[in-house]
């Protein structure tokens, strides 16, 4: 009967393939013994909480595929430990209250080992507290600045991907130096979008720019031409971060607003993202400048990394699915789930993790990591890990829209993109 | 930008908001008024008209303007189709029962939402525009020699958000020939006012749910076509304007067409009106208010005839 | 005992030995189930019972957990009076939402009270210096005790579910077998006739609205304290839906529906999720077979057909 499998601990059916095919996988290949010789054959079960569905999706759909290639490419290679690990995806919807119902599905229906994989803000702050309750570690790949300003617990760490606090601050000298002193910020008017305004302000006036601007947009508006007469004639470089299923429209409006006299634009590319560069009405971002988490665009310095990644995830030279050409991935943020699987099983190994029990060992672990060296788990780049307050900090690309591609025009130093720390999740008992 | 153009762009943007708007809710209003039932998945049926517009442009490779035409021939005939399949077999069976009536909506809302979630995508995707060049707009400044035209920086529309005021004129215009001149239009006000004299004068009330229930769904994704050029498909498009829609049925009056033109007009352009004064989510705040206490103090609306 | 109190209790009897039975996912689901309950009972006191269908629940909800989070937050206020606070914010909010809304009938009704929530929302959103707006923030584990009792605990947090449940469901109950709860029932039926009667409509009305704002503001407290977040999502029109659909599918006008929906809606998309991301069209094709074939809902057809004195 259905409701009793239900009430014991039943794997799902797709949890079930997973771990059949990673199996199955490393079965063909020659180095398979390891698999025998280890303690335990019982697969790590780590709980991936994905949106599947609401605003979040589209990137959901890429986080997707970047875990599902990262967790063939660690069992290819024998696993953690000589475990295989087993992806449990759970949907939520994009849903704050619902992510928070995952992570305990994930603690005490799954059995996972920990919780991994939220990106919008809001989920992983409604979520985060349930994780430190449960004493689940929840590994999150967000940008959120919120793990690092000691809101959250020591269970919740995002080791695999940078914030906006330093993504943003290390944007200004190349913007005060390159584009103009007098900016004017468009975000969106939401905790995301203030964290653009708040650090950049602080940042551009420390270079001695000014900001004469700041346009907050609605998050779920839809049409956007109604708020450029905002900006002050004055300006000289427009900043302008976008997110949702509009930002397509918001781009091509702003290109139908100045016409041929545009000033200097520099643009995170939220407001792109999972979008063609070819899009008609884009022609105007010929000569623009983006801020590129990843740059998209297979550039000429490319790493072997970079290659390898690419082809694991299914992804083109361009950025787009390889069996797609228009259906253009999400490359400034999905790469945080690759790597952060990644430092995942390297904390898993260190700590020689065995089960449950050794979650305090795990993180404990991971707070010990401080380099990690451009490498197959990190293609994006070198990183540096603060283990006090649980966030990682790396490369900033910067990136000049050439002739329909993205050139790499200017890369940030690590130190650039420091700041002072706000927290210390070490001194917190667990 | 002055305050002159800045205006002048606001109004621009306005109209084409309120032109779209008032499609998506002389559809509602038509099937409130005929049906007297709440459609919750209105705005489902005009999230459809984007999405099938995409896939009809998608699918006929060839020139922009050709996809969009026969995009907005097909698209609304398509939802009108489905519109009518989910009368006969849900709303019909409910005997048109006002709260049971919702309920099913939302039912059917859900089912459309994630039909297109699983089918279309998570995605927003974009539809080209047939035509679309941009349009400087000249404005006046008294300078020494008299009244002097220029372009200020940014005041602009493009030709494209010009036709789409023009075609929910005409089509507008055509529904009020449909409903006020023709013996179709007569049929459907006659079972408005009183549905049991209707049948008694042999009027298949049956069959007229059914067409109104199709003509509301198609009329609102014939709005969706025009806008979808602007916006994007997305599978989540449809929340906004089913609020929107009922806020402009509710205030112009049920069961006043003329109502719902005026309302929606007023409701679009102020939209983007109060923006330049406010910052936009005070904007909204007043806004939501403003409708709000219009309904408490004039439950009417403005042109309706009777209490809902 | 009347029959109907004795199964009221033994429902409340069944949770709590359920406590001592259900493994542990189960269990932390119907403490989360219970709360929402609550909410759904507050939405059936004013749609159920007295036939006024809002569609802004939410802002009660959010008065309710707001009043309490903030007063915590901002003020440092223990657990116990920032409850009590939360409670009374919720109960004069729903007073002048009352006094203002009560003024439409029908569909107005519905679209004013949508409206009222949506300006909540926004301003949520607006002051989001204090509020953090969409993305709420966390009440610290440390903060959620009252007299000493850690509510983080999953037991705790199980019994103070309970407790809450078990005094909204015996007032709602005890609502409905009064003369209060009879005249609300008669304005549901037919307003017209029940003011001829003489009875004071408007009055009632404004009680049921208080009496709902003020239980869903209670299960907003809660819900903040018991799981430790507070946040937009809760202001918006979704989760205002939510309540509606769990006392449709529950049964409109029953005292247990509204519980008896939140649990199945709750386990059916649990359910659904592992075999479609499509959860909701799941929850959209029951809702459409239901008002066809059973426009009650699951407590109306087992009243209608065999239990004819459930309340």
């Amino acid at each position: 009967m259905a409701i009793k499998k239900y009430l014991d601990v039943q794997p799902t059916r797709r949890n079930v393939l997973t771990g059949l095919a990673a199996t199955g996988a490393a079965t063909a290949l020659p180095g398979f013994t390891p698999y025998v010789q280890a303690q335990s054959a019982a697969p790590i079960r780590i709980g991936f909480q994905v949106h599947r569905t609401g605003i979040g999706a589209a990137y959901g759909r890429w986080y997707d595929r970047t875990t599902t290639a990262a967790a063939k490419v660690i069992n290819d290679a024998g696993g953690i430990n000589g475990r295989p690990v087993e992806i449990i995806a759970e949907d939520d919807g994009t849903d704050p209250k619902r992510g928070a119902e995952v992570i305990e599905k994930f603690t005490t229906h799954h059995k996972a080992d920990i919780a991994f994989g939220t990106l919008f803000s809001h989920v992983v702050i409604g979520s985060a507290p349930r994780a430190g309750e449960l004493k689940m570690p929840y590994f999150v790949v967000s940008e959120g600045h919120h793990v690092a300003s000691g809101m959250l617990n020591r269970y919740t760490l995002q080791p695999g991907i940078t914030d906006v606090k330093s993504q943003v601050q290390a944007m200004a000298p190349f913007v005060a130096d390159n584009l103009g002193k007098k900016v004017t910020m468009i975000f969106p008017d939401f905790a995301f979008g203030h964290d653009h305004r708040d650090y950049f302000s602080a940042a551009v006036e420390a270079q001695g720019g000014e900001v004469v601007a700041k346009i907050a947009i609605p998050p779920t508006e839809t049409s956007f031409t109604k708020y450029f007469p905002k900006i002050p004639r004055n300006t000289d470089v427009i900043y302008h971060v976008m997110v949702g299923p509009a930002v397509l429209t918001f781009v091509k409006e702003m290109g139908e607003f100045f016409g041929s006299s545009r000033p200097e634009i520099f643009g995170f590319i939220d407001s792109l993202e999972a979008v063609d560069l070819k899009t008609p009405g884009l022609e105007f971002l010929e000569g623009t400048y983006f801020w590129e988490g990843n740059p998209r665009y297979a550039q000429a310095n490319q790493s072997e990394h970079d290659k390898f990644y690419r082809a694991a995830v299914g992804v083109d030279q361009n950025g787009a699915s390889v069996s797609d050409g228009k259906d253009v991935s999400t490359y400034a943020h999905m790469f945080g789930c690759w790597e952060t699987l990644h430092i995942i099983k390297a904390g898993m190994e260190a700590s020689g993790y065995q089960g449950p029990s050794d979650r305090a060992k795990l993180i404990e672990a991971v707070e010990a990591m401080t380099n990690m060296p451009l490498s197959q788990a990190h293609p994006q780049g070198a990183k540096m890990f603060n283990g006090k307050t649980h966030q990682v900090f790396g490369h900033q690309y910067i990136t000049q829209v050439k002739g329909g591609r993205l050139e790499l025009a200017h890369t940030t130093s690590i130190e650039d993109t420091m700041y002072p720390d706000e927290v210390d999740y070490t001194s917190q008992s667990f | 930008m002055e305050f002159g153009p800045h205006l002048i762009l606001a109004m621009l943007e306005g109209l084409v908001q309120a032109s779209v708007l008032t499609l998506t809710a002389l559809g509602l209003s038509l099937v409130f008024g005929v049906m007297r039932v709440v459609n919750v998945a209105h705005g489902e049926f005009f999230m459809l008209g984007a999405v099938f517009a995409y896939a009809i442009t998608d699918w006929l490779t060839g020139s922009a303007a050709v996809g969009f035409l026969a995009a907005l021939i097909i698209a609304p005939l398509l939802v009108a189709a489905l519109a009518v399949v989910c009368d006969r077999m849900i709303l019909r069976r409910l005997d048109y029962d006002p709260e049971r009536t919702i309920v099913a909506t939302i039912g059917i809302l859900y089912v459309l939402q994630q039909v297109t979630l699983m089918t279309y995508g998570p995605d927003a995707h974009p539809v080209t525009p047939p035509f679309n060049q941009r349009l400087a707009i000249p404005w006046f400044e008294f300078t020494d020699t008299g009244l002097e035209f220029y372009f200020p920086w940014g005041l602009s529309t493009t030709s494209y958000k010009l036709f789409v005021i023009a075609a929910a004129c005409v089509a507008g215009l055509g529904i009020w020939i449909l409903m006020a001149r023709s013996k179709l239009g007569l049929i459907l006000r006659a079972t408005q006012l009183d549905r049991e004299t209707a049948q008694a004068f042999g009027i298949p009330v049956e069959r007229v749910y059914a067409f109104v229930f199709g003509l509301g769904a198609a009329i609102a994704a014939l709005g969706a076509v025009l806008v979808v050029p602007i916006q994007q498909a997305h599978y989540l498009m449809g929340g906004d304007p089913l609020l929107l829609s009922f806020i402009v049925v509710i205030i112009g009056g049920l069961g006043s067409l003329r109502g719902t033109v005026v309302a929606a007009i007023l409701i679009g352009m102020s939209n983007g009106v109060i923006s330049v004064f406010f910052t936009p989510t005070l904007a909204k705040i007043l806004a939501t208010l403003l409708v709000a206490f219009v309904l408490v103090y004039r439950p009417a609306g403005l042109f309706g005839t009777k209490v809902a | 005992m009347s029959r109907e109190l004795s199964l009221h209790l033994s429902l409340i009897t069944l949770l709590f030995a359920l406590h001592f039975i259900l493994p542990e996912y189960h269990h932390g689901n119907l403490a989360r189930v219970m709360v929402l309950a609550v909410y759904a009972m507050a939405y059936n006191v004013m749609f159920g019972y007295t036939g006024l269908l809002s569609l802004g629940h939410a802002m009660f909800f959010c008065a309710g957990m707001y009043g309490m989070g903030l007063s915590m937050r901002l003020y440092e206020i223990s657990a116990g009076p920032a409850s009590v606070i939360g409670l009374g914010v919720s109960a004069v909010f729903a007073l002048l939402i009352g006094l203002l809304a009560l003024r439409t009938i029908g569909v107005g009704f519905m679209i004013v009270t949508l409206m009222f929530s949506q300006a909540i929302f926004l301003t949520i959103l607006y002051f989001n210096p204090i509020t953090r707006g969409d993305e709420g923030f966390v009440i610290p584990q440390a903060a959620r005790q009252i007299a000493d009792i850690d509510l983080s605990d999953s037991g705790n947090r199980y019994f103070a579910a309970l407790i809450l449940f078990s005094i909204c469901l015996l007032a709602v109950l005890k609502l409905v077998r009064a003369p209060t709860g009879r005249v609300l029932i008669a304005i549901r039926e037919n307003e017209e006739r029940a003011k001829m009667l003489g009875y004071d409509i408007w009055a009632h009305k404004l009680g049921a609205v208080v009496m709902s704002g003020t239980m869903a503001g209670a299960a907003g407290a809660a819900y903040g304290l018991l799981f430790g977040t507070v946040g937009a999502s809760f202001a918006e029109v979704p989760f205002s839906i939510l309540p509606l659909l769990y006392v449709l599918l529950g049964g409109p006008g029953t005292v247990i529906g509204p519980f008896v929906g939140t649990l199945f809606m709750f386990y059916l998309r649990d359910l659904s999720s592992a075999l479609t991301d499509a959860h909701m069209l799941v929850a959209g094709v029951v809702l459409i077979l239901l008002t066809l074939y059973a426009r009650r809902g699951i407590m109306g057809l087992i009243r209608e057909k065999w239990l004819k004195w459930l309340p």
